[in-house]
């Protein structure tokens, strides 16, 4: 157990005493290095007083109001609280060891521990965004709003509350990182467990702003105000309706989609579908056509790269994994987990990955992992009984399959002496959205091709 | 091919070029027959005669002068400081007439003026300056101070072949105890491109010359110790400088360490913050900050330089300073 006092600093050659005006924090809050944990005045200077290292403020010795010597313990601040917590990047061991010391010739521009000369108050940069007025900001999101260029612009161009961010800097400052983790996980840590689906939303788009960093400052529209009628009611957005939002109307923005149909002759996988289904159930798992279809895509992505690929700035990455991402559409929203390397999986593996992912997104189960790294998406709107859809891509990836119903259909079949008739067969149509900036029509037609082959001739061994 | 010092790298491209180009000469204090302070010229007078390794008076201005005036004339000298620290006798030739010549009467002064820098070596104050920022806004000028034996040879090829007067600062520490390879053939590193002298995904330390060294010793503890990839930037050139690669590691990591032996004040770390400043501000997710020497004249005893120069413990702590911000 360590205990470190935190005494009145001495804030000026010539003060010999100070006077605690205020305690910026209670005792058991958790404090952050060179966050302000007191205020004091003295003859010369009001100041902010900063912790000398993180940890849970266990004692308060001296009260608001009294006047005591330089050098008197003031507080004292339990260490070992925090030691579960991982440290980041740790800052420097002491606080005597920060720059101003050595070789070191720099002016550190955040206060030196002891010696916060705040006078003048440091000028704080206008924020984007206030978090809330002024005067009632706690000192932590007053230091939020400190921030730096980069989060200031990462923060805008996302559109966030820097306030909503968990900080991972010195005194609590919002990092590059931070931010970066924010969009991939959601909100981080300490959030309820209702929120959980958005955080695995947030995943799959979070490398989506990269474009719109790249097509010059975020234009992302924002919608017009309407006014409520009577009655009306007004439910302002999650966060996974936010970030959906925004993701669609980027994807409209960046990519020049185009929609390329065809049916596919759903009978013989069908058949191999019927045949199969019991001893698939068997070993837990439903095999749905959606198996079939994202079996097929998998084989067939390694032969058409292009398709498997994503866009960054004036380049095109031909993605070496073939993970295929599932559109689940959940009460709360619309999730997209992904399945890693679908590829190397059986049939068998397919199905049972569409399951469990499925089912862990429904029961809000989702790791972050689990929705990240998509190079190719399947959206399955059929389910309802619609004809098809024409989806929009899920950024950065280049191109979208939608699958409509999959019903028996009248069909024309030539049998093997030459005659047409028509005949029933179970057929359901295809609609692959992809980016004209970099897959042409062929491309996309040879691939939709292959993967009409694949289907009509499943090979049975396979299921 | 066998290793060879940073040294004898200067001394093979010296002659390289001398062998290569009969326009190219040495001139300095005791090259010929002593063969330098620090024998970097050793041997090429037996070699090139007492015509083209040319022993002079010690008056560091009548060598540029003398240099600038051959240059005139269609040669391409090399001049010899015998320490670098005495350049600043030449500054009025080299400042006023040197890096004006091209300007005022479109004369080509294609001239090298070359010599031992730096110290780390208990040099005290008259044997261990970087005198590079009294001659970075010189228009005019090249400065180049290149931190391995490559660069040492294939700078100063570059360098004489330069059709404008080049300062071609040697880092006397880097002499004897940096060794490399070099790679076959007529090689030549082009002036004003800087180097990644390790990748690395946190923060960036930009610096030049022996500081290199210390700041991969650094990145190699950051790393160990606390984690921290760190990206090292070896400027090779400071005039011109190489904005590219300073922009390129400021958006690539978001947090910056400039990092130079000379003293802090005036230096060019103060010049690439505030280009990083008005080049790629909206990069920065922390404030750039610098390590380098107090402002002081470099003291003769070892504990004092030690304390003044900046070492490898000063930089991981600033580094763990920026990581922390």
């Amino acid at each position: 157990m360590a205990r470190i006092d935190v005494i009145m600093p001495q804030m000026g050659e010539s003060i010999t005493e100070g006077t605690m005006s205020r305690w910026m924090k209670k005792v058991g809050d958790a404090v952050k290095r060179d966050e302000p944990i007191f205020e004091i005045s003295t003859d010369k200077v009001d100041a902010e007083i900063p912790a000398p290292n993180a940890g849970v403020l266990a004692e308060v010795i001296v009260t608001e109001g009294q006047t005591v010597a330089v050098g008197t313990v003031v507080a004292r601040i339990e260490t070992d609280a925090t030691a579960a917590v991982s440290a980041p990047p740790s800052a420097p061991a002491t606080p005597t060891a920060a720059p101003s010391s050595a070789a070191a010739a720099s002016t550190p521009p955040a206060a030196p521990p002891a010696a916060p000369a705040k006078a003048a108050p440091a000028p704080t940069p206008p924020a984007p965004q206030a978090a809330a007025p002024a005067g009632d900001e706690t000192a932590e999101e007053r230091l939020k709003r400190k921030s730096t260029p980069l989060v200031r612009k990462m923060v805008e161009d996302h559109r966030l509350d820097l306030g909503a961010i968990p900080g991972s800097g010195s005194a609590g400052r919002v990092t590059k990182q931070d931010v970066l983790s924010y969009l991939e996980t959601g909100a981080a840590a300490p959030q309820p467990a209702a929120t959980q689906p958005s955080a695995s939303v947030a995943a799959p788009l979070a490398e989506a702003p990269r474009a719109m960093a790249a097509t010059g400052p975020s234009t992302v529209a924002a919608s017009a105000t309407v006014a409520a009628w009577e009655g009306d009611r007004v439910e302002p957005w999650s966060r996974i309706r936010k970030l959906t939002a925004d993701h669609m109307v980027l994807s409209r923005r960046v990519s020049a989609h185009v929609n390329s149909l065809m049916e596919v002759d759903f009978s013989h996988v069908a058949a191999v579908r019927k045949q199969h289904r019991a001893a698939f159930a068997e070993r837990g798992v439903n095999l749905t056509f959606l198996a079939f279809i994202v079996k097929a895509v998998a084989d067939n992505l390694r032969n058409h790269p292009v398709i498997n690929a994503a866009v960054s700035g004036d380049n095109t990455i031909y993605r070496r994994s073939i993970n295929v991402g599932i559109a689940v559409a959940l009460d709360w929203g619309l999730i997209v987990p992904v399945i890693r390397n679908a590829d190397e999986l059986s049939l068998l593996g397919v199905a049972r990955a569409v399951q469990d992912l499925a089912e862990r997104a429904r029961t809000k189960r989702l790791a972050p992992d689990d929705v990240q790294k998509g190079t190719f998406t399947i959206t399955n709107p059929g389910g309802f009984g619609t004809y098809v859809g024409t989806p929009i891509i899920n950024q950065p990836q280049v191109a979208i399959l939608a699958i409509g119903a999959i019903e028996k259909r009248p069909a024309v079949i030539t049998t093997p002496d030459g005659t047409d008739a028509i005949g029933v067969r179970t057929k359901g149509m295809c609609c692959l959205a992809y980016d004209h900036r970099v897959v042409d029509g062929a491309d996309a037609d040879r691939f939709l091709a292959d993967v009409r082959k694949t289907l009509h001739a499943f090979p049975e061994n396979q299921a | 091919m066998a290793e060879i010092t940073f040294l004898e790298a200067i001394r093979e491209g010296l002659a390289e070029e001398m062998e290569r180009d009969a326009s190219v000469f040495c001139l300095g204090e005791d090259i010929g027959g002593f063969g330098g302070a620090f024998k970097v010229t050793e041997g090429l007078q037996a070699r090139f005669g007492e015509m083209r390794v040319i022993d002079t008076p010690i008056s560091e201005v009548a060598i540029v002068g003398a240099a600038a005036g051959a240059a005139h004339y269609g040669m391409r000298p090399v001049c010899e400081m015998q320490f670098i620290d005495f350049v600043s006798c030449a500054y009025d030739m080299l400042t006023n007439y040197v890096a004006t010549a091209r300007y005022r009467a479109f004369l080509p002064c294609p001239i090298v003026v070359r010599g031992p820098s730096g110290g780390y070596v208990r040099g005290g104050p008259f044997h261990s300056q970087n005198p590079e920022a009294a001659f970075l806004h010189t228009p005019g000028l090249k400065i180049a101070y290149p931190a391995t034996a490559e660069d040492a040879k294939g700078m100063i090829k570059a360098a004489i072949r330069d059709d404008d007067p080049v300062l071609f600062f040697e880092h006397k520490y880097l002499y004897r105890r940096i060794k490399g390879t070099m790679p076959a053939g007529d090689h030549v590193v082009p002036l004003g491109v800087a180097r990644v002298a390790r990748e690395g995904k946190h923060l960036s330390i930009i610096t030049y010359a022996a500081t290199v060294w210390k700041a991969l010793e650094a990145a190699e503890e950051l790393e160990r110790e606390h984690g921290l990839s760190v990206e090292v930037i070896d400027l090779r050139t400071l005039l011109p400088l190489d904005d590219q690669a300073v922009v390129a590691t400021v958006k690539k990591t978001n947090r910056v360490l400039v990092v130079h032996e000379d003293t802090v004040t005036g230096g060019i770390a103060g010049e690439i913050t505030a280009r990083i400043n008005e080049l790629c501000f909206e990069w920065l997710d922390a404030p750039v900050r610098r390590v380098a020497a107090h402002d002081v004249p470099l003291p003769d005893a070892p504990p004092l330089e030690d304390f003044v120069l900046p070492q490898t413990s000063d930089i991981v702590r600033a580094c763990r300073w920026l990581a922390a911000y």
